[in-house]
């Protein structure tokens, strides 16, 4: 039975949470505190702090504690399922569909359409971005990191994950330091 | 040997990525055009663009998506595990260090410092599809109606997923109307 549960509560949190990963977690936690009592709001806080502090996205990440701790390891998968699956296939079959029609001047028209609204939403998320830098670093370090960081990936062509880890070393070794 | 670059490239973006699956994106970004050439930039663009007008998380609708497209359902199956199964594995582990994580002074540090890099390469994708945005619908209105979706989404509040519906709708009809005006305009002559 929590089995079914937890496939039913992580698939509509899912499917209503729209704008990715982080725009499902209220839905996740209306599910999770208060309609099936699976944690406490501390206990949510908690797990939320612990997603926030590993990478990785972070949906997947809620319904893979949750699903542990309550349906063991099926539970596991069946959280991590609901989560994944039905939109995936929906973005699959979406994108069949549309390369059928590659050439018409309707799907033409439609990703030539779309192209300002990624760009503005992208720029929505680097300004969102930079304001947690600036709260949690202050603008001379984030600009300085910034500055080396687009340096080191634009410039010389460093490997993302290569750059995030300089960034690790330093804000394990130096930050603690400077607060 | 696709199967151990699709495992490599979004285990790699998968671990590195902090700030949630959106922030994720210009890693798998990477390895999918520049190291793997599983796709071109146009491609994983316009694939983004349908991803998002979807529900649910974004970065597993991408790494299905790009696992689906090398080799079918089981190559979106092994895409999807290698992105998320080793942060989720560390989610179930690690739960009862949660008050030394969160709270020790050191991780703090490490993830406030990343956040300023991701944020750069946010800024680069923004920037790039700023430059299709123009290159498709010509420097003026490519401009504008970028701004008109920051102001949409941003000021207004409107949800994004609203807003890319409102312009896919109109961009299904984009070249008929065009098509439409010409003609008036040469009708006038």
């Amino acid at each position: 039975m929590i089995l079914v549960s937890l496939f039913l509560s992580f698939l509509l949190a899912n499917l209503l949470g729209y704008g990715g990963g982080p725009a499902s977690i209220p839905l996740m936690y209306e599910e999770i505190v208060n309609r099936y009592n699976w944690l406490s709001n501390a206990e949510f806080s908690n797990m939320l702090a612990l997603g926030n502090a590993l990478p990785g996205p972070i949906a997947t990440k809620i319904a893979a504690y949750v699903g542990f701790g309550m349906g063991g390891w099926p539970g596991f998968f069946i959280a991590l399922f609901a989560t994944v699956v039905p939109s995936a296939a929906a973005l699959i079959f979406l994108i069949k569909v549309m390369s059928k029609h590659r050439d018409s001047l309707i799907v033409k028209g439609m990703t030539i359409m779309v192209q300002p609204v990624i760009a503005a939403l992208m720029i929505g998320l680097t300004l969102e971005m930079f304001q947690d830098s600036y709260h949690s670093l202050g603008l001379l370090q984030s600009a300085l990191i910034a500055i080396i960081a687009l340096l080191l990936l634009q410039k010389f062509k460093v490997h993302p994950a290569l750059v995030i880890i300089l960034a690790f070393l330093y804000g394990g070794l130096v930050v603690p330091h400077i607060h | 040997m696709i199967y151990k670059e699709l495992i490599i490239g979004l285990m790699r973006s998968g671990i590195f990525g902090f700030g949630g699956g959106p922030s994720v994106i210009p890693l798998i970004r990477h390895e999918a055009v520049n190291r793997f050439n599983w796709v071109t930039n146009d491609e994983f663009g316009e694939v983004l663009a349908i991803a998002n007008t979807l529900p649910g998380p974004i970065a597993t609708k991408m790494a299905a998506y790009l696992g689906y497209k090398q080799k079918g359902t089981l190559g979106a199956i092994v895409a999807v595990l290698a992105h998320i199964l080793p942060t989720c594995l560390a989610m179930v582990l690690l739960i009862t260090f949660v008050n030394v994580l969160s709270n020790s002074a050191v991780v703090t540090g490490m993830i406030s410092a990343v956040l300023p890099v991701i944020a750069v390469m946010l800024g680069v994708m923004a920037y790039e599809f700023g430059e299709k945005a123009v290159k498709g619908l010509g420097i003026y209105i490519g401009i504008l109606l970028t701004i008109v979706c920051l102001v949409l989404i941003q000021t207004i509040s409107i949800h994004p997923a609203i807003v890319i519906l409102v312009f896919l709708t109109y961009g299904a009809f984009h070249f008929k109307i065009k098509a439409k005006i010409k003609n008036k305009e040469r009708g006038m002559e």
